[in-house]
């Protein structure tokens, strides 16, 4: 699909990346579009990152003021991470030390609490797994690639970390931190170049597969 | 203004060889500048022109942010090679003027509400010119914002027609430009039907501006067929494509 096509005509729902004029729905991105239970989708091949409630994403700060950590989430919107969110509800600006907790240019982890169009996005790094990333390799890539990189319920990075001995966390955001041995990290990073390169593959799993050197399945 | 020479032959052809109603040929590619977050490159006839997207990106100066909506920033301009004699490169009036129509031609198409706060930067450089070469902007500018993933109403396409030896013809170059005695640029979208950009220069009868934006339209869709093409084959090009998310997270 290209923007302005005509991706069905008649009556259902539809999801992001789509516009209803008159009977037809319409195209707004590059993509692929599918007509499921769900209505119509379409599922973008570029784009910048939006953030969205509940994303989990991987962050820089980039400032500190007396309220909390100005983190930048690889979109046009920059996050905010109040104080109080980490010291809890007792935070006061003359008793804390933010610096304590994250200094400039730490990567963090952290969940998109709540994002509306006329403020900025607000971050949270309470839950399970949240919290600075004290090292890794940083890889970027395109955010509407994310859930081919993940796979369906995680097989994808599940294989990579597996076959690598890599830990590889992935933001919603495009932002990929990869952790073990040097050899292991040059063996992710060219997997998730080709992930990248051959999003729409037919069998991109069982070609990720062959180049990280395991035996296809089902041979 | 009377012509100097005569543009269109006793046969019929015009002085490059074209019918009255044939493009030049057209080259487009998407995706060539690795920096920017979406570009295009398009040849028409002798227009060699660059079209790069940047953005939705944090609005500087501040005080020109709009809170419900994208500020969309149009440049166009021409190197200085980009003609015979040496083209100071400060921006002139004309480039000053044709940044803003495209910027007017382009902003139609972008759905503006859905970036508040942000800024959309399109910038389009003319390496080499050739007649036509706002229309040829417009249409690469449009692959370029597609390029970079912007909500797009439609792409926007354009095409210009005129007056030469008192007739009407499509696709003016630059001798037909300056010599012949109109020029009409069009910019549509096609799909949705909307004229986004007509200019006028040149005196016409009522007909011949009817033929003319008619034919402009007409043969914008032409060129469209190929901005088409040139996205399909960036996006979609080894037809190996899986088009179920079967593989993909929830």
């Amino acid at each position: 699909m290209i923007p302005g096509d005509v991706i069905a005509t008649g009556d259902y729902r539809y999801g992001s990346y789509v516009e209803k004029r008159g009977d037809s729905y319409i195209a707004l991105r590059i993509g692929l579009a599918e007509i499921g239970r769900e209505g119509i989708k379409l599922n973008p091949m570029t784009g910048p990152y939006l953030p969205r409630p509940e994303d989990e994403v991987i962050g820089k700060v980039i400032d500190i003021n007396g309220f909390g950590w100005v983190i930048d989430i690889n979109s046009c919107f920059d996050g905010f991470l109040p104080a109080s969110f980490v010291f809890g509800r007792e935070f006061s600006p003359s008793t804390h030390d933010l610096t304590t907790k994250f200094k400039v240019g730490d990567i963090i982890g952290c969940r998109i609490e709540s994002f509306e169009r006329s403020r900025d996005p607000q971050i949270s790094i309470r839950g399970h797994g949240y919290g600075k990333i004290p090292k890794g390799e940083i890889i970027k890539i395109s955010p509407t690639k994310v859930p081919r990189l993940i796979g369906r319920r995680g097989a994808m990075i599940n294989m990579i970390s597996e076959r690598t001995s890599c830990d590889v966390k992935v933001g919603q955001n495009g932002v990929v931190v990869v952790t073990g041995p040097p050899e292991g990290i040059v063996k992710t990073a060219e997997a998730i170049k080709m992930i990248e390169n051959e999003t729409h593959a037919a069998d991109l799993a069982r070609k990720v597969e062959e180049h990280l050197g395991g035996t296809p399945v089902g041979t | 203004m009377e012509p100097k020479r005569k543009l269109i032959g006793d046969d019929g052809l015009r002085q490059d060889g074209r019918t009255w109603d044939q493009l030049r040929p057209i080259k487009m590619e998407v995706g060539l500048l690795k920096n920017a977050d979406g570009s295009a490159y398009i040849e028409w006839g002798k227009n060699k022109i660059m079209a790069a997207v940047y953005g939705p990106k944090e609005v500087h100066p501040k005080h020109q942010v709009l809170p419900d909506r994208a500020l969309v920033r149009t440049r166009y301009h021409m190197a200085p090679f980009s003609v015979d004699e040496r083209k100071n490169p400060a921006p002139s009036r004309r480039e000053i003027e044709i940044s803003k129509v495209t910027r007017e031609a382009l902003e139609p198409a972008v759905i503006v509400e859905d970036y508040p706060r942000t800024a959309i930067e399109v910038w389009i450089e003319v390496l080499q010119s050739d007649g036509g070469s706002r229309v040829a902007g417009i249409t690469a500018a449009s692959l370029a914002l597609a390029d970079a993933g912007i909500n797009l109403r439609d792409l926007v396409v354009g095409c210009s027609c005129g007056i030469v030896d008192g007739k009407v013809v499509a696709d003016l170059d630059d001798t037909e430009d300056k010599e012949g005695s109109g020029d009409m640029p069009v910019a549509i979208m096609p799909n949705l039907n909307y004229v986004t950009l007509l200019q006028v220069d040149g005196i016409y009868s009522r007909e011949q501006f009817q033929k003319a934006f008619e034919l402009a339209i007409e043969k914008g869709r032409e060129v469209y067929a190929m901005q088409r093409e040139a996205l399909t084959k960036k996006f979609f090009g080894d037809g190996q494509v899986s088009t179920s998310s079967e593989e993909e997270a929830e």
